[in-house]
């Protein structure tokens, strides 16, 4: 494979599954239910904690 | 409309997937279907190969994304089949609900007729039947194909995997939500991903790999100047993630009225392309090897998507690799696993409004729907006449009616009825990430435009040429005759009353006014407030 190949594989790899990666994290550390499990640090009841 | 009363019946709960993440799988094995395996790596390599990255995620990011967002949020809060969504919104808007599930019904006739030609092939895999000519295989013994036109032979080798898909569909789909469509993504998508894998790995060990690879991931930047380049890229986001035909409406209407809509929707869009990259080097991969095997470049095969790519070149490849029979079932395999999970969620959706509309349970609108279309396809496409009608069909149904659809459901909830604040506010409610202002501009604005340019260009070139050389007649019937069945089936299925109080439903008392009482509650009211929510949750539509 020529090195403009590899870099462009390299970088759709990062984009596209690194994505992926990124939107999962993002779901599993930034469960609903903390707002609903009473107040979380910094947050008044029954706000959403991350909105805004 | 008449003025007919619906008997008084006790609502049985709205079904419900039993977690965030059941939907999340449903929803990745919807999108995830024959569309990433056979058509994304040839049309990215067609169009630009690393240079194709850049339209495809501008692509992903300004209409997939949004325009699934708006699929959940239309869903999610309306709560119900597509049609019922559509006439909360407005009555008038009834019939574009009913177009969805009839492009879903139409796809579904030929879908499943694919599922069955990749079961066979899964068999004729474990002793190469297909032997040295794999066209002639495909067409003539095994589909004996005919001339277009239309005929009712029907072929052995498609009737048999055909009726047995039909058997299995019926009984997923008549255990319902949780314990049918959930179920079957389960142990479905799990299965494909480690079938999938294996067989990537197998083919970038095959000799010639890197140079398919390198072909694949070239980038060729002066194809970004080229329109037809960006319009590819849209189609292929548009037509891989399952959005604007009611499927993400559906299946979304099945969450908790407490969701965690926008970053489900991310992840959803990020896997299905995930799995698109993944087909890309699987494919790339095994066509160098063929490459390398008939001393030629890369660039010089054909056939590299689509049907042909799946039952003529890749049996081909197939048979050339040391331990090719393998590679075949993992192939083939693969093919069945994404298409099924993908046809049960084009069969919910016109099961969702049978059942919501006339008031029937869910078994009875399974045994309905998979009778009805597992009859026209046999009639229509298990013929020595199926590839043609499947064919046409196809261009029709995706790229006139799905984008017919997706333009009057953008118009519509976007310049039409400026609902997309009122939508963009409800994610936000029911989100741990936040929907911007870009959202109204991308759904309201760029994507009508861009869908209005697709169309045009599709349209002019059908009008001017027709279709893939058929005869006028032939497409006449097949393509512009499916586009005229949705039509009126969107405007006849609104003009029948309904058996469900389909009118009863207030988003804003379900949704609005419940989320504002739960914000200035204090503590032990809030408590209070969120019992009677998750009651409410499972007293379903009202």
């Amino acid at each position: 494979m020529t090195a403009t190949a590899i870099v462009m594989m390299l970088v759709a790899i990062a984009l596209i599954w690194g994505g992926l990666a990124v939107s999962l994290r993002y779901l599993l550390t930034h469960p609903l239910h903390a707002a609903e499990e009473g107040p979380t640090s910094g947050t008044t009841p029954g706000s959403y904690p991350t909105r805004g | 409309m008449s003025t007919l009363k619906p008997p008084p019946k006790e609502h049985a709960a709205r079904e419900q997937w039993s977690s965030p993440y059941g939907f999340i799988l449903a929803a990745v094995g919807s999108a995830v279907g024959l569309g990433n395996i056979w058509r994304f790596p040839g049309v990215a390599y067609e169009n630009g190969g690393g240079a194709f990255l850049v339209p495809y995620l501008v692509a992903l990011l300004v209409a997939g994304v949004p325009i699934l967002l708006l699929d959940y949020s239309l869903g999610h809060r309306y709560r119900g089949s597509s049609p019922a969504v559509f006439r909360r919104i407005g009555r008038r808007f009834e019939p574009l609900g009913w177009f969805h599930v009839a492009i879903s019904f139409v796809i579904i006739t030929y879908y499943a007729v694919i599922l069955a030609w990749a079961i066979r092939y899964t068999m004729f895999s474990v002793n190469l039947a297909w032997g040295d000519d794999t066209v002639g295989f495909f067409v003539g013994e095994y589909l004996q194909l005919g001339d277009p036109a239309f005929n009712l032979d029907v072929v052995g080798g498609v009737f048999w995997p055909l009726l047995a898909i039909w058997v299995v569909a019926a009984i997923v789909m008549a255990r319902g939500v949780t314990r049918g469509v959930e179920l079957a993504n389960r142990l479905f998508l799990p299965l494909l991903t480690i079938m999938f894998l294996a067989l990537v790995v197998r083919a970038m060990f095959l000799p010639g790999a890197s140079d398919g690879l390198n072909q694949f991931f070239t980038p060729n930047w002066g194809a970004l100047a080229d329109a037809g380049v960006w319009i590819a890229a849209f189609s292929q986001i548009f037509f891989s993630l399952s959005i604007a035909f009611g499927i993400m409406i559906t299946y979304s209407s099945y969450l908790p009225r407490r969701s965690n809509l926008a970053p489900t929707g991310f992840v959803t869009a990020f896997a299905n392309s995930s799995f698109e990259l993944l087909a890309g080097f699987g494919v790339f991969a095994t066509l160098g090897f063929m490459a390398f095997q008939q001393g030629v470049g890369v660039g010089e095969l054909s056939g590299i998507k689509g049907v042909a790519l799946s039952f003529m070149t890749f049996p081909q490849v197939i048979s050339m690799m040391p331990g090719g029979p393998v590679f075949g079932v993992l192939f083939f395999g693969s093919l069945v696993l994404a298409g099924f999970t993908s046809l049960i969620s084009l069969l919910q959706v016109v099961s969702a409004a049978l059942q919501e509309k006339f008031g029937i349970r869910r078994q009875v609108a399974s045994l309905v729907v998979t009778g009805t279309t597992g009859l026209l396809s046999v009639v229509l496409f298990s013929t020595t006449n199926g590839l043609n009608a499947l064919d046409v069909v196809d261009k029709f149904a995706n790229e006139v009616g799905i984008v017919i659809a997706a333009i009057a459901m953008t118009l519509v909830v976007g310049l039409g009825l400026r609902m997309l604040p009122t939508l963009r506010t409800h994610l936000n409610r029911t989100s741990t990430a936040r929907v911007g202002k870009w959202w109204d501009i991308a759904v309201g604005i760029v994507n009508p435009l861009m869908l209005i340019v697709m169309f045009g260009i599709t349209l002019a070139a059908l009008l001017r040429e027709g279709y893939g050389g058929y005869p006028t007649s032939f497409v006449g019937i097949f393509g512009w005759g499916a586009f005229a069945f949705m039509v009126v089936a969107a405007f006849g299925f609104s003009a029948i009353p309904w058996r469900t109080p389909v009118d009863d439903f207030d988003p804003v008392r379900v949704h609005d006014r419940a989320d504002d009482a739960l914000v200035d509650a204090p503590e032990p009211l809030r408590v209070e407030t969120l019992e009677r929510l998750s009651d409410d949750d499972e007293g379903g539509r009202r």
